[in-house]
This record gives structure tokens, C-alpha cells and sequence, in this order.
């Protein structure tokens, strides 16, 4: 199989002599760093520790619904397992997944800067992270929160006697981490682009996180306020959302899903900015209709705030207001269309070679499609009231969550690993985690939307005999995809010190990250670049290496 | 340069950028290229930040417009409670702490030391005598059983003591409490964010006098202005929400 994986001569290639990993040494100059890719690793070591716990829970509650009875655990206990899950998945890795990893590493350098705007707020920004972390972490050791991540009053507010506000507060904190992320994200493409660097000269990859920060500095506050209320509600007994004191426990589910729902906006739109970049790289392709693939990004997040109440249906809603809600949902089925439609096109007859990131890309090609279509099932008014709440419902954000953002983030950490590391990982292992991983998934969340539309409920500990084999599958598909997910844990590590030296660009990739030595240096570049060509100009590579010297080490 | 001769050696880095690295100010961060993108991008920054403060408070101000919908007799009846000789007073001693904060930026700027710590100090005055008459309320409130949670009576509105006020039925009354709620809640978010602005307002007395804005780096002093500026704003917004429904004085 053809490769376009170009490495320097192993025999005498060196590390650079200095970078940003070796300019300082010690604890604290990594704890008070201002450099981006500094903060980029930290964040992802510590999402990587926030995604084995909440993987550890995922893997209980499969074993739990593994037998119809609730045998391994009490049904209380699964109730916290379920919300510690979600709450941990969603607040502490989904959305902070590629952004404040991936995206914090590489928007400076994509739009040929030296760093974020504010590298304080920045590294502000990992520390609430860790502080709402620790939050979530102690509400789980001291005994648990069972509201499900929705935090839903006035169950949340009267009706539970364990750690609510804890758990509120540490998501509160994450938030503003959140907020100060997508700030710096947006004032850094307005004000810190390079010469040359045009708005549509700007990589997808930047793009896609753009609109991300739109939604995080738009919905993240709102949600802020709403668990604030939540917390008042508890300790002091306001009755905002408390129906005998005239309040209305409707206005929590609007406020929450206000921004909830543009929030799994926040969890695809970066995943999709980076298999932009994957599909265009190993397509040797410019991405087709880059105009369209831009705006649809913006769309997606404009149109992502005004279909929140599409969670409510069933609540007791108006119908009319149900009625635009339903299709202003469809609609947002169109830009993420487009995106589809045009990476489809990007590929045809373009030079595809099958590196382990584009493995993951195709894999969240197929998965997100399905999760996105199913998810036109639950936007259609009468099909949602058969469907909501039952594991239709788990399945599809599954898919659209696990299989799309999670699988783009694998691509995304090692199609960038040797930018980030000046190492490659090891191929073929890697190759076979992804296959995997892309199996294990099918294997459980496919029977997942058979036992939904049968009629399985979701959150409950035991259901009907019926169910078994369906349950059987999906918690032996779970066990695939922990391994699928264990390798990269290991043999990433392991590449670090034994791992090929990468050289400035083994994917002969176009971007400006990929101009200069990995790792790169704490400055980025050694002078600010100029952009003179349009983004993935396949042709601008090759005139410009066609006359370089390769100098690496 | 064109794009074809990046440097990516520490060697190509010394030569290139530290030679020139004296001739910017002190205060340039080493990131940004000059000082206009620095400023540009601070004062882009605080405007991106103003908006999320927007959406925070926009919960709040969204919960208000539905229960003042609802249970507008009874938002009227609280509404009227309120003291609106001491609202007024601190809409004006706001509105005047606004000015003198944008004094202060106006001195930063022309790079008068005195005249700026000068009208940093009455911003801190002014900003302190609105949190004082804001806690005379809250004690009037106090006083009056009318804070939700402690000892709330629904007494004064049931049989009002003013003869102009119209008795509320009494489940309309308990309503009363979502309306003392929401203030408490406004307005004492509103006083958190003058906690925050006094406190940076101290540190910034503190360096100014150490000579630190009136340099040409006006950049803090400027952002600081928008902020107070915000929460002045979002003071205008709640006072005719909460002490001026449906006047009966």
C-alpha cells in the first residue's frame, strides 16, 4: 500500500536541539508556563485521566445491564454511576477535548502567531479546569450525585439528599475554563493572524474552532447562571424552578438546554475541523468547496441556538412552539450535510493513502452520518415521543459523540502527535487500534438503537429478559472498544522515547504548523510568516520542497 | 520575507528576532508584534468578555420577564416596597462614578500621574457609597421580613399599611417571594461585580502610583473603564425592572 510518509533518515536524524518541551525544565516551569503548547499538554494528560475514569464507569454500567436484574450494583448506585459518567464525559472531556488540547497547541500556529492573545487567561483557564475537576472528583468520593449530568429540578433541587452543589460547582468552574478558552480562540484569529493570512486563507481546522468559541462564549455563561440558581434553589430554598412556590421547573429545562444543546455543538464542531485537515492531507486534495465547508461551521453554530427545545418535546411544551423547534432542528441537518457531502467530494479522485489518522477520519465519516441521520428520527414530533428517553436516544449521541468527536480526536492526537512530540507513533499497532476501536464501537451502540426502538427505557438498572441478548452484544462490543481505546494509552507513551524522529513534516502536510521543526520552539516561528498561497495549495508544497534543503536536527 | 525562508533553527531565531527585541517598550508583551495589535486585542478581548457577561445576566433577566408576566400584581406590590428615594440617589452616584472613571482614562491617556489617582479614588468613593446605600436597603428589607428563605412575611401585602397599595389574595402574595428573589439575586450580582471592580480598582491605585499607566500602557486603565462602564449599564437596566413597576407614589 502506498504511503506519503516522509521521515528523515533515521540513522542520523536528531530531536531539534531546542524547542518548547526542553526550553525550561521542572514542575514549575510547566505549572506556571504561558506557552500554548505547554498548556496544550497539560490539558491533555489531565483529560486523558478524566476520560479513563469516566471510560471506568462506562465499562460498570455496561456490566451492570450485562443480566436483566440489578445484580451487580444497587439501583441507586447506578443511578450515581450513570450521572458520574455523563457528567465527567461531557463537562470534563468532550468539551474541552479538542480545543483545549489539540486546538490551544495549534491555532497560533495555523494563523502564524507566537502565541494565544492571553496566555494568562489561558493557563486561568487549566486551573479552573483542574479546580472544577477536583470538584466533580470529591462530590464522587464523598458519596455521588444521582440527577443524571441534566441536573433536572426539581428532582435536582428537592427530591436528592446527595452531592448536587458540589458537583454544580465543579461543572460552574469548568465552564468559565470553557468561556476563557473559546475568548482567546476569538480574539486571537481576529487580531493575531499573520500577513497574508486572509480570513479564507485561515486553515477549516480554524474555522470550525471559531464557531466552537462562538457557542462556548455565548451559551456557557447561561448554564453559569442556571446551576447558580440550582445551588440557591438547594441551600436556600428560592423557588425559581419550584412549582409550589410559583416557580417554574420548565424555565430550568430552557435555561439548561439553552445551552446544553448548542454545547454538543461545542463537543462535533472541532472534531469536524480536524478531519478537514485529515481528509484534505491524505487526499492530496484541497477541501472541496472550502467557501461552503467555512460557513457551514458558522452555521451549524448559529442554528444550534435556536433548536434547544427539541429536548422538551415530550415536556409539555406548546405544540406550535414544537413545531419550529422541529424544524429549525431539521435545518441543522443541512450545513452538517454540506460538510459531509463536501469531504465525500474532497476524496473522489483524490490520492488517498490509509495512515492511521485517516482510518479514524473514514471511521467518523460512517458513525457521525449515522448518528446525524438518527438524529432527524428524534427531531420528527411524533417519532420523538416513541423514541425519547430510550436507549435510541443513548445510541444516537453515541454515535455522534463517541463515534464522531471521539474518533476525530484520536485522528486529531495522532495526526499531530509528531508536530507535538517530534516523534512518530508506531504504525501498525496503531492501525489496528483504530480498526478496533471502529468494531467495538458498532458492536455496542449498534444494538443500543434496537433495544431503544423496542422499547428499552434509558437510565434504569434492570430491564425485561427480553432484552438480553441485545444487552449481551452491546456490553461485549464494550469490552472490544476498551481495548481499542487502552492501546493508544499505551503506545503513544511508548513512542515518546521510541518513536521515529518525525522531521518538520511527515505528512508533506500544507499548513503553517507543518513549515516549521517539531517540536516547535516556544516562539513558534523564528520570524512571523507570511502567507502568500491559499490554504492546502498541494502545489505551493511542492515548489517549496522541491527547492529546500532538508536540514532537520 | 516571503514564506518560502521561515527560519526554523535557534540559530535563524537569534539572528532575527533578538536584535530588534530593545527597541519596544517594556510593557509589549513578547507575543504581540507591536503595540496596536497589544491593544487591539486587550481591548477586542474585554468586549468578547463583556458579552459573556451579558448572557449571565441574561438568565436572570429571562427568568425575571416570565414571573413578571405571570405574577405581575404581585411584582407591582413588591416593586412598591422598595425605597425609591435610595434607588434613585444610587442610580446617580453610579452614573457619576462612570464619569470619574472615565476621567481616569482620560488622564491615563494625557499621562497625568496625580490627576489619575486622583479620579481612580473618587471612583472607588463612589463606587463604596453605592454598596453602602445598597446595604441600608437590604437591611430595610431585612427588617420588613421581606428577604425569601428568612422569616418571609407575607404580611404587608395581604393588608397593606399604605392606603393606596391594593391587597394582594394571599397565594398571589406568596408570589411576592419570587420578586424579592429575582432582586436579591440582581441587584446582589450586580454588588458582587462592584466588589470585584473596588477591589482591582485598589490594585490599580497601587501601580498607578508607581507611575504604571500614565507610560502610554493605558491598556488596563481603558479596560477596567469598560467594565465599570458594564456594570453601570446593567444598574440602568434594574432599576426601572425593580423599583419603578407601576409606581402608585
Amino acid at each position: 500500500m502506498s504511503t506519503i510518509v516522509s521521515l528523515p533518515d533515521q540513522a542520523t536524524a536528531k530531536l531539534p536541539a531546542k524547542s518548547f518541551l526542553n526550553q525550561e525544565y521542572g514542575l514549575k516551569s510547566w505549572l506556571l508556563t504561558g506557552d500554548h503548547k505547554r498548556i496544550a499538554i497539560l490539558y491533555l494528560i489531565s483529560i486523558s485521566f478524566f476520560f479513563v475514569i469516566g471510560g471506568v464507569l462506562a465499562g460498570l454500567i455496561r456490566l451492570e445491564l450485562l443480566t436483566p436484574p440489578s445484580d451487580l450494583m444497587a439501583t441507586d448506585t447506578y443511578n450515581k454511576v450513570f450521572s458520574m459518567h455523563g457528567i465527567i464525559m461531557i463537562f470534563l472531556f468532550l468539551v474541552p477535548s479538542v480545543p483545549a488540547t489539540i486546538g490551544n497547541f495549534l491555532i497560533p500556529l495555523m494563523v502564524g502567531a507566537r502565541d494565544l492573545a492571553f496566555p494568562k487567561i489561558n493557563l486561568l483557564s487549566w486551573y479552573l479546569y483542574v479546580a472544577g475537576g477536583i470538584f466533580v472528583l470529591s462530590a464522587m468520593v464523598l458519596g455521588g450525585v444521582d440527577t443524571g449530568w441534566t441536573f433536572t429540578t426539581p428532582l435536582s433541587t428537592h427530591y436528592l439528599n446527595t452531592h448536587v452543589v458540589t458537583a454544580a460547582m465543579g461543572i460552574f468552574l469548568a465552564g468559565f475554563s470553557s468561556i476563557f478558552t473559546g475568548l482567546n480562540f476569538i480574539v486571537t484569529v481576529h487580531r493575531m493572524r499573520c500577513p497574508g493570512m486572509t480570513w479564507f486563507r485561515l486553515p477549516l481546522f480554524v474555522w470550525g474552532h471559531y464557531a466552537t468559541s462562538i457557542i462556548m462564549i455565548l451559551g456557557t455563561p447561561v448554564l453559569a447562571i442556571t446551576l447558580v440558581l440550582v445551588a440557591l434553589e438547594r441551600t436556600m430554598s428560592i423557588g425559581v424552578f419550584d412549582p409550589t412556590k410559583g416557580g417554574d421547573p420548565l424555565l430550568f429545562q430552557h435555561l439548561f438546554w439553552f445551552y446544553s444543546h448548542p454545547a454538543v455543538y461545542i463537543m462535533i464542531l472541532p472534531g469536524m475541523a480536524v478531519i478537514s485537515e485529515v481528509i484534505s492531507t491524505f487526499s492530496r486534495k484541497r477541501v472541496f468547496g472550502y467557501t461552503a465547508v467555512a460557513f457551514s461551521s458558522v452555521a451549524i453554530a448559529v442554528f444550534g441556538f435556536l433548536v434547544w427545545e427539541h429536548h422538551m418535546f415530550i415536556m409539555g411544551v406548546s405544540q406550535y412552539s414544537a413545531l419550529v423547534f422541529s424544524l429549525m432542528t431539521m435545518l441543522v441537518a443541512v450545513p452538517s450535510a454540506i460538510k459531509i457531502f463536501n469531504w465525500s467530494m474532497t476524496l473522489y479522485k483524490g490520492s488517498i493513502t490509509f495512515e492511521t489518522p485517516m482510518l479514524y477520519a473514514f471511521g467518523f465519516l460512517g458513525l457521525f452520518t449515522i448518528g446525524g441521520l438518527t438524529g432527524i428520527f428524534l427531531a420528527t414530533l411524533g417519532m420523538d415521543i416513541h423514541l425519547t428517553e430510550t436507549y435510541f436516544i443513548v445510541a444516537h449521541f453515541h454515535f455522534v459523540m463517541v463515534g464522531g468527536m471521539l474518533m476525530a480526536y484520536l485522528a486529531g492526537v495522532h495526526f499531530w502527535w509528531p508536530k507535538m512530540t517530534g516523534r512518530m507513533y508506531p504504525e501498525a499497532i496503531s492501525k489496528t487500534a483504530a480498526v478496533i476501536t471502529f468494531i467495538g464501537f458498532i458492536v455496542t451502540f449498534f444494538p443500543q438503537f434496537l433495544l431503544g426502538y423496542l422499547g428499552m427505557p434509558r437510565r434504569y438498572a434492570a430491564y425485561p429478559a427480553d432484552f438480553q441478548v441485545l444487552n449481551v452484544f452491546s456490553t461485549a462490543g464494550a469490552s472490544i472498544l476498551g481495548i481499542g481505546y487502552l492501546l493508544p494509552m499505551l503506545y503513544l507513551p511508548w513512542s515518546l522515547i521510541y518513536g521515529k524522529i518525525a522531521g518538520n513534516n511527515p505528512w508533506q502536510a500544507t499548513g503553517l504548523e507543518w513549515q516549521i521543526q517539531s517540536p516547535p520552539l516556544t516562539e513558534n516561528f523564528a520570524e512571523i510568516p507570511i502567507m502568500d498561497h491559499e490554504a492546502y495549495d498541494y502545489e505551493w508544497l511542492a515548489n517549496k520542497t522541491q527547492h529546500e534543503v532538508q536540514t532537520v536536527g | 520575507m516571503d514564506s518560502q525562508s521561515i527560519a526554523t533553527t535557534p540559530e535563524e531565531l537569534d539572528r532575527s528576532v533578538l536584535p530588534h527585541a530593545h527597541e519596544h517598550p517594556a510593557f509589549l508583551r513578547h507575543h504581540f508584534e507591536d503595540v496596536g495589535q497589544q491593544r487591539e486585542a486587550a481591548s477586542f478581548g474585554m468586549w468578547v468578555f463583556l458579552l459573556t457577561e451579558v448572557m449571565f445576566f441574561g438568565g436572570l433577566f429571562c427568568a425575571y420577564l416570565i414571573f413578571r408576566n405571570w405574577y405581575h400584581p404581585a411584582f407591582v406590590a413588591g416593586s412598591n416596597t422598595l425605597d425609591i428615594t435610595l434607588g434613585t440617589t444610587n442610580t446617580a452616584v453610579l452614573i457619576c462614578s462612570s464619569f470619574t472613571m472615565a476621567m481616569a482614562v482620560y488622564s491615563a491617556e494625557i499621562r497625568r500621574r496625580g490627576q489619575l489617582i486622583l479620579f481612580l479614588v473618587l471612583t472607588i468613593v463612589l463606587g463604596s457609597a453605592f454598596l453602602g446605600i445598597k446595604a441600608v436597603e437590604y437591611h430595610q428589607k431585612y427588617v420588613d421580613h421581606h428577604i425569601p428563605g428568612l422569616d418571609f412575611s407575607i404580611q404587608e401585602f395581604v393588608h397593606p399599611s399604605n392606603p393606596k397599595a391594593i391587597p394582594l389574595a394571599p397565594d398571589m402574595a406568596e408570589k411576592t417571594q419570587l420578586y424579592f428573589f429575582l432582586y436579591f439575586a440582581m441587584t446582589g450580582m450586580h454588588a458582587l461585580h462592584m466588589i470585584i471592580g473596588i477591589a482591582l480598582l485598589f490594585i490599580m491605585v497601587a501601580r498607578a502610583s508607581k507611575g504604571a499607566y500614565t507610560e502610554g500602557h493605558v491598556i488596563p486603565v481603558e479596560n477596567f473603564g469598560l467594565y465599570w462602564h458594564f456594570v453601570d449599564i446593567v444598574w440602568i437596566f434594574l432599576f426601572p425592572l425593580l423599583y419603578l413597576i407601576s409606581r402608585y407614589r
